[in-house]
């Protein structure tokens, strides 16, 4: 059968190809996973040095800022759902997917209206298919996001809930992203970025670590305008690159089993190819025997 | 070197992808809203929003540069001296040339004040590499 030969053949060349393929975007996402591993500590200073300040002013000065202030009744929600641009990362963008729906679920059964901003063109792919509005998305950056594109989501999000409620604008803001919490675990999970809740859980201050009294240039007022807006955009930040280095590692887990899938097949066709060759040549010898014999029953009957 | 710590200041300069640099300092002059602040070790804690974008300092080993740290802020406590700004670079690591072409770009751009952020960003850039050279 030397039709189902050649397609043997042909099969193994090409899961070979794919097999290459998914080897090569292995490495490549796992040696971006160091690359995001290190910007997301050198991120680190800014988001602590940031941290420390906001709530050195929060906890000495008895301002209220519309970034902190809760609202009476809010009736309007604004997710920002963090997604990747690429697939190839198994089921990454799906689990943060489905973890939005089910914010989205918990907020309509709290009668709020939904707001969705999305970064990340998987995420704009599922709204986009389901004809969802979406008030605002970004895309391109997602395995390196930059700190201006924080920014950037930042300042819309801020405008967003500045804006008084019956003009279009929001009374919380919710963050869905992915994230890493080591290696082998990236898990997908809500924060409320706004109103903030200054007071960290991460870094309370220790007994003995007397916090200082603060002078405040111009002003506490206008220290905590010019402050807040930063440490949004810092937690923002924070949440994509916790989401950059999941995508990473769920890709190179993705691709290191697409990897290992080729492999078994290429094992399979290669014994398959073999035996169709092996049944190939024995028909030929039992039909060069067969007509062998035959010739020589032949010649036998005519002496 | 028990006295001799209590007279530095720990100094950070911080921006938002990285530290672009962390040293002692005998002085760090920085123009806040309200005007310079020189602070010596021993300065009251204080939370200052940056204005103008520079900040000056002079390290331990008698060493003097400018950082460009446009729209950041400055935190002091026990010694302790953080500058925060996105966008914060030494002063000897701008081109000036380039800074000032951006600066004109950025004035020329920004003539209605949406990208003020850029001028403002722009002019700190020229004004830490002028006093550089």
């Amino acid at each position: 059968m030397p039709a189902n030969l050649r397609e043997l053949r042909d099969r193994k060349a090409s899961v070979s190809t794919i097999k290459k393929l998914t080897r090569a975007m292995e490495l490549i996402a796992a040696s971006r996973i160091v690359k995001a591993q290190q910007r997301a500590q050198a991120a680190g200073p800014y988001a602590r040095e940031l941290t420390r300040a906001v709530s050195a002013v929060a906890t000495f000065s008895n301002v209220d800022h519309p970034l902190t202030t809760e609202k009476e009744n809010p009736r309007r929600a604004a997710v920002l759902l963090i997604t990747s641009d690429r697939g190839q990362a198994g089921a990454y963008s799906a689990n943060v997917i489905r973890e939005g729906e089910r914010l989205n679920q918990l907020l309509r059964e709290d009668e709020k209206q939904i707001v969705p901003f999305i970064s990340g063109r998987k995420g704009i792919a599922y709204y986009t298919f389901r004809q969802r509005e979406v008030a605002q998305s970004w895309s391109g950056d997602s395995d390196n996001p930059s700190f201006a594109r924080a920014r950037e989501i930042a300042d819309a999000l801020i405008e967003a809930f500045l804006t008084p409620t019956e003009e279009g604008g929001v009374d919380e803001i919710h963050i869905v992203f992915t994230r890493f919490v080591s290696m082998l675990t990236q898990r997908a999970d809500v924060i409320r970025l706004l109103p903030l809740e200054v007071v960290e859980g991460e870094e309370a201050p220790a007994a003995d670590d007397v916090l200082p009294l603060y002078e405040f240039e111009p002003s506490a007022e206008e220290v905590l305008d010019g402050l807040l807006p930063k440490y949004v955009a810092s937690r923002i930040h924070f949440c994509m690159l916790q989401a950059a280095a999941s995508e990473l590692a769920n890709r190179q887990r993705a691709m290191k089993s697409a990897t290992d899938n080729a492999q078994d097949l290429i094992e399979k066709l290669t014994r398959d190819l073999n035996q169709a060759r092996q049944a190939q040549i024995t028909q030929e010898i039992s039909e060069i025997v067969g007509g062998a014999s035959a010739l020589a029953d032949a010649n036998a009957g005519s002496e | 070197m028990a006295d001799d710590s209590a007279k530095h200041l720990e100094v950070a300069l911080v921006a938002a992808e990285r530290t672009v640099w962390q040293g002692q300092a005998r002085i760090v002059i920085a123009r806040t809203t309200d005007g310079d602040v020189g602070i010596l070790p021993g300065h009251a804690p204080l939370l200052g929003l940056l204005q103008g974008g520079t900040v000056q300092v002079r390290t331990v080993d008698d060493e003097y540069f400018v950082a460009a740290a446009p729209d950041g802020f400055i935190s002091v406590a026990n010694d302790r001296v953080s500058i925060l700004a996105e966008n914060a670079e030494m002063g000897h690591d701008i081109d000036l040339e380039e800074a000032r072409r951006e600066l004109d770009q950025a004035m020329a751009a920004g003539l209605d004040d949406a990208d003020a952020d850029e001028v403002r960003l722009a002019e700190a850039r020229v004004r830490a590499a002028e006093q550089t050279s």
